[in-house]
């Protein structure tokens, strides 16, 4: 991923001040005058009179056409082509905890394939006692799991390292999903070719390569793959989608994205990493003194407030109030959010809608009061192995301004009176 | 052997631990033979396992790379706009904004090789033989001043080439110098004594506007500049000069495809573009100003497609192809007559 900053174009983000000011016609809470009531009740409305659509008039439902913003976002700045590049999961208009697969986040290097159950196969070769083929069918035959779990780019918010930069949620931290995945333990796989030939596995690893031109294969250690990776074909439910591995993608829970290989086709037990390129010369962390930082591959705990936020700036005036956000940790689950509205001087512990589950995202909520004034509102996680997630300027203190790669500091939305709110630094 | 990082051990430990006996086999699948694991497992590690018999040099490698990756990657390795440097940026790691290329960072040279070979050249990807691959690295190596030309890379001197950052990584540390330092009771009160904006992304003002301000707001102007006049023949069909062109053509190829079951890539299907309508190929996302060009009325005559191609940039700015041109003449006419030669 570049770390270019050039700006492309130097006007004021028309279309923020625009939601703010429509909120204030379009989306207010129902008046009624004294005298007459409102005509939405008053009054019978088409919709009220009139027949809807009928069964299949859409035979695979989309979201209904007001709801046409909540898409994926790219900055084309960022990569010279969209078949090596990557766009933003619109996280800042999404609740729960469950990214639909239509609006989840897509990485790829060589663009997405379309690859048919029917000429899918997965390799299974190197240091085991049978080299295998699989089909897809194959892997249907295998005992299955169901787990949810976020996927979260080593990127998502590197653009942010050298300053506050890209205004929304959506573009500071969309590069991240979460789903639930139906597939079988990696474990399984390898145990049915047999590993007997590895001899002692601590030492072992598995290279992991997509069936796409790009490839982009890493290794992972043993004891990853027999611990919790899933060999997984299906998302909420469904197939997966094109753009995140059709039909078969691996799933690495808590570990960077780029370990998640999609159309994965082989997996090769060795004896040491290939160190292929996509673990040596990209999602590699250089550090102040130019020294790089390999093998990071847990995504440390980390959150952020969803809304308010620059793209859902509030736009119901003063009085009752949620404040929502995402948390995650890759290295266990979320024990608890903290929420500031005074850029970090105090903070009050916000509410788990559900209880944290491991390596998945846990959504938070705040139910307050705003009186109008100017907030700096900021999100702080903690996740089972007591760690809090760091501001930015200890992120920078150990880590400097180069590293791009896993930054999980704490983020500031300043929200002005008016509702809108922006990304800032604070001190 | 690398060692492990004391954390991931202690996750090994009870992994194996927990899990003494491997389940029952299911005999599922089939056995892989030997071709088709030949065919896949390809991979070349920092030991040079993997690496086939084969060599090359960087004079062979400076051809092979001007007609397959320089459109993308430079003449000289540099990357032209976006697209990866590969060459320069020696000592800038400890700089803001360090250059991270093969030369200044790249640890190993087996990841150059076994990159390229089952993932270049871009969009046509696994089509170079063993010696391209050996030339191509070769060249990167040579453009970054670490090896002389007269030096041949093969399997058995693959070794001997040292890369000046092989020791400039260490393994995850965050446990020591991160996560004891950032736990326990974390601050509620009085955490700081005041709180000052130190930075705005409004002021940077970097971020994607929505599409529809954007069509408002991007005024471009579509009409192509005027460029030093190119003479063209108006002339029939040359199929001798087309034969020219269709060598010419291999520095397109990386991004357009022609012919029967051509799709899209980074650019166009070019099938049938000679004399048609500029920005208008099915399904391919084109650039504003190309598509405004298109609908303003610029056809792919033999005139514009000629200067178009002798500087893309300049001949329409903001075009999506990065490509440099072609330089003579020459080429020019002849891509163009290859071009008439391809029906839609």
């Amino acid at each position: 991923m570049s770390d270019n900053k050039t700006g492309n174009s130097p006007s004021r983000r028309a279309f923020l001040r625009g939601a703010a000011a429509a909120g204030a016609g379009a989306l207010t809470t129902s008046t009624a005058s004294a005298q007459t009531g409102e005509p939405l009740i008053t009054e019978v409305q088409p919709w009220a009179r009139e027949f809807g659509d009928g069964v299949d008039a859409v035979r695979y439902g989309l979201p209904i056409e007001h709801e046409s913003d909540v898409v994926r976002r790219n900055v084309e700045w960022l990569t010279a082509d969209t078949v090596s590049s990557i766009n933003f999961t619109p996280i800042h208009a999404l609740d729960g905890t469950i990214t639909p697969q239509g609006c989840a986040f897509e990485r790829h290097h060589s663009g997405a394939i379309d690859l048919k159950k029917e000429d899918y196969r997965l390799m299974i070769n190197g240091l085991v006692d049978t080299p295998l083929v699989f089909s897809y069918a194959d892997l249907e035959r295998f005992p299955r799991e169901n787990h949810v779990y976020f996927c979260e780019c080593a990127a998502n918010t590197g653009m942010e390292w050298a300053g506050a930069q890209l205004n929304g949620a959506q573009f500071t931290h969309g590069m991240i999903h979460n789903m639930e995945y139906t597939g079988v333990p990696l474990r399984t796989l390898l145990e049915e070719a047999g590993l007997d030939t590895a001899g002692d596995l601590k030492d072992k690893w598995v290279f992991v390569e997509g069936a796409d031109a790009s490839s982009n294969g890493r290794s992972i250690p043993m004891e990853k793959a027999l611990d919790d990776v899933l060999v997984a074909f299906k998302a909420n439910g469904e197939a997966l989608r094109k753009e995140h591995g059709y039909p078969v993608r691996l799933v690495v829970p808590g570990w960077e994205g780029n370990m998640w290989v999609k159309w994965i086709r082989r997996i090769e037990v060795t004896d040491a990493p290939v160190e292929s390129r996509e673990e040596t010369s990209k999602y590699t962390d250089v550090l102040d003194n130019g020294i790089a930082r390999k093998w990071t591959w847990a995504m440390d705990a980390k959150s952020v407030v969803t809304s308010p936020s620059p793209q859902s700036p509030i736009t119901h005036g003063t009085g009752p109030l949620v404040i929502s956000g995402l948390a995650w940790t890759g290295r266990g689950t979320i024990t608890r959010v903290d929420v500031s509205k005074d850029g970090g001087k105090t903070w009050e512990t916000a509410r788990l809608a559900k209880e944290g589950e491991k390596m998945a995202l846990t959504r938070f909520y705040l139910d307050t009061e705003w009186d109008g004034s100017e907030m700096m509102l900021q999100s702080r996680a903690m996740d089972d192995t007591g760690y809090i997630q760091p501001s930015k300027a200890q992120l920078r203190e150990v880590r400097g301004l180069n590293s791009i790669y896993h930054n999980n500091c704490i983020q500031t939305w300043l929200v002005r009176s008016n509702g809108e709110a922006e990304n800032v630094e604070v001190s | 052997m690398l060692k492990f990082p004391k954390s991931t051990v202690l996750i090994a430990a009870s992994v194996f631990l927990s899990n003494p006996a491997f389940a029952e086999k299911l005999g599922l699948g089939r056995a892989a033979l030997p071709e088709e694991i030949a065919a896949w497992d390809t991979d070349v590690r920092p030991d040079g396992t993997g690496l086939p018999v084969g060599s090359g040099d960087a004079l062979i490698g400076e051809e092979i790379f001007a007609d397959q990756c320089a459109a993308c990657h430079g003449d000289f390795a540099e990357g032209i706009d976006n697209w990866p440097k590969l060459a320069g940026g020696a000592d800038t790691l400890d700089h803001e904004d360090p250059l991270k290329t093969v030369g200044s960072y790249w640890p190993y040279l087996s990841t150059a090789y076994d990159y390229i070979q089952r993932s270049m050249p871009y969009g046509n990807a696994g089509t170079l033989s063993d010696d391209d691959v050996y030339s191509i690295v070769a060249y990167i190596l040579y453009s970054n001043d670490l090896i002389d030309d007269d030096f041949v890379l093969s399997n058995e001197t693959f070794l001997d080439v040292e890369m000046p950052n092989a020791a400039g990584f260490i393994f995850d540390d965050r446990a020591q110098a991160e996560y004891s330092q950032w736990s326990g009771d974390p601050c509620m009160e009085n955490c700081k004594a005041e709180v000052k904006v130190t930075m705005r992304a409004m002021v940077l003002d970097v971020t994607p506007e929505e599409t529809k301000a954007e069509e408002t707001t991007a005024v471009v102007d579509a009409t192509p500049e005027p460029v030093e006049e190119v003479v063209v023949e108006v002339a029939a069909f040359d199929a001798e000069l087309a034969k020219a062109g269709e060598k010419v053509f291999k520095k397109c190829k990386s991004c357009h495809q022609i012919g029967d079951g051509a799709k899209n890539k980074s650019g166009p299907v070019l099938n049938g573009i000679f004399d048609n309508t500029a920005g208008v190929v099915d399904g391919f996302k084109y650039s504003k100003v190309m598509r405004k060009a298109g609908e303003d009325g610029l056809v792919w005559s033999e005139t514009e497609l000629a200067a178009f191609l002798a500087k893309p940039k300049k001949y329409m700015k903001g075009t999506k192809m990065s490509f440099a041109g072609l330089k003579k003449e020459k080429d020019q006419l002849a891509i163009v007559e290859f071009l008439k030669s391809l029906e839609d």
